[in-house]
């Protein structure tokens, strides 16, 4: 049976060269029974993670759970500094592909007849696309009307790519209305900065920190591995 | 164009019109057209930057507005989406029939008001969210992943200590294996040690059982066939056929029939 500290050191170095975020079950399947002895294996990896946790506090990066397991990334207070030495700027989108995946995300499942009908404009054939190439959104099957449309839902890659664990940590659309008041007392200012967004391109795209902290807090450590509820 | 719309503000009074000679790029005014999302997003910030209260919108007003804001964006030849002339409509209607006496009887027919402004609540909720969803820390611009080389995984191949045994057991197997396909080419054996025994027997018969050991092995005989003649006596010998004497030590060797009838 291994020591506890070479497991752990196991799990670092998966989770450090894994293509993609790793969930408890691939990590325990690295080990056979004889390397990690009588304990649920399930178990020992949970304790693993733990550690890894702590042992990232005094570092500049942090193990984060998201929708498809566990991954390293960097701190995001030093994000910035990371992000300057890019070569490619990261893309942006535009206001209507984001009104569109909003729709997506908190009335899934919907077709384009629905999306259409909320934002009052017919959805561009390349939103939809795009959304679907990078793997945010996909087909989850067709409403039972005349045209049988396709409906459409969101993945665990889109969780995964704005850092959630599940739906539930977006807020909910109760507390939207409550950003909505808030929103409206400076209507003339959210004009402004999107002129700003058209105008400066790649900068720091006004990031609030309030809402960005109440995201990613809401970090929970202990819980299971995640099962997604598609509708909220 | 409406007479408290106005495009401009020079010198502190607003401008009503543009000038006539005036040319305006229309791709100058097309950034500010296209922050509106659509129809929707239109009547909503005109609905809000009066301030006012989605539910308690009032129509004729800012039906006022959308429609010198369409009319505006005609004259500086926007192209229109459909939409936002279908929605000059709706207004238009929402319009004239507050203007009419409410009739009663068809309460079962949507108010399109209610509509109007429920459409405006969800659509609001939809642009906060987006702003919401803009504002998650997200792959790429925010968050960076940390890829670590792989190390270099050498396969392991043990050098083994081969025993020459093992090779030469080995080689056997293969040997064997050859064999299997190997072709067997069956060939009559142009002579034949049966044949030769009885041409002995009967030599010897015919020169009364008594023959000189020479005689078997002439020199024409060709190399096989003097072997075949001596296998054939072997033969004879051992089945007691035949018997060899001698007179004396190194004399000549004779052949001679055993009697079998004493």
């Amino acid at each position: 049976m291994m020591e506890l500290e070479k497991v752990v050191g196991i799990v670092e170095a998966a989770l450090l060269t894994a293509d993609g975020p790793m969930q408890v079950k691939d990590l325990a399947g690295l080990f056979n029974s004889e390397e990690i002895g009588d304990r649920e294996s399930t178990r020992v990896i949970k304790e693993c993670l733990v550690e890894l946790e702590r042992k990232c506090e005094s570092r500049s990066i942090e193990l984060k759970r998201v929708a498809s397991g566990y991954r390293f990334q960097v701190k995001q207070e030093y994000s910035e500094w990371v992000g300057r030495m890019l070569k490619e700027r990261p893309p942006r989108y535009t206001r209507a592909l984001m009104e569109t995946l909003a729709i997506i995300v908190y009335k899934q499942p919907v077709t384009r007849g629905d999306i259409e009908e909320l934002r009052g404009v017919s959805v561009s054939q390349n939103i939809m696309r795009t959304l679907l190439e990078r793997g945010w959104i996909k087909v989850i099957g067709q409403k039972e009307v005349p045209g049988r449309p396709s409906l459409y839902a969101t993945t665990k890659v889109f969780l995964d790519y704005f850092d959630l664990k599940s739906l539930s940590e977006l807020p909910e659309i109760s507390e939207i209305q409550e950003l909505v008041l808030k929103e409206t007392q400076s209507v003339e200012n959210m004009i402004v900065q999107d002129l700003d967004l058209e105008q400066t391109p790649g900068d720091g795209i006004g990031l609030s920190q309030s809402s960005d902290e109440k995201v990613s807090e809401s970090h929970d450590e202990q819980s299971n591995v995640v099962n997604l509820p598609l509708n909220q | 164009m409406s007479e408290n719309f106005s495009a401009a503000l020079i010198d502190g009074s607003p401008m009503k019109e543009f000038p006539k000679d005036l040319h305006i790029p229309p791709d100058a005014l097309r950034v500010f057209i296209e922050l509106f999302e659509g129809p929707l997003d239109l009547l909503l910030y005109l609905v809000r930057r009066q301030n006012i209260d989605i539910l308690e919108v009032e129509v004729a007003e800012i039906t006022k507005q959308y429609i010198d804001y369409i009319n505006l964006m005609e004259a500086l030849e926007i192209d229109l989406a459909g939409e936002y002339l279908a929605m000059a409509a709706m207004l238009t209607e929402i319009k004239s029939r507050m203007l009419l006496p409410r009739v009663e009887d068809n309460e079962e027919e949507e108010d399109p008001k209610e509509e109007l402004i429920r459409r405006l609540q969800e659509y609001e909720e939809i642009k906060c969210a987006a702003g919401v969803i803009e504002r998650l820390p997200r792959v790429e611009r925010d968050i960076h992943l940390l890829s670590v080389e792989k190390p270099v995984i050498e396969e392991d191949i043990p050098e083994v200590d081969v025993d020459l045994k093992e090779v030469l057991i080995a080689f056997s197997s293969v040997l064997r294996r050859v064999e299997m396909f190997s072709k067997h080419q069956v060939e009559y054996e142009t002579l034949s040690i049966r044949d030769s025994m009885a041409s002995i027997l009967t030599k010897l018969n015919l020169q009364d059982g008594y023959l000189s050991f020479h005689d078997l092995f002439e020199a024409e005989y060709g190399r096989m066939e003097i072997i075949v003649n001596f296998l054939a006596l072997m033969e004879l010998l051992r089945e007691s056929l035949i018997d060899l004497v001698q007179t004396e030590a190194y004399s000549e060797m004779h052949i001679k029939v055993v009697n079998t009838d004493r």
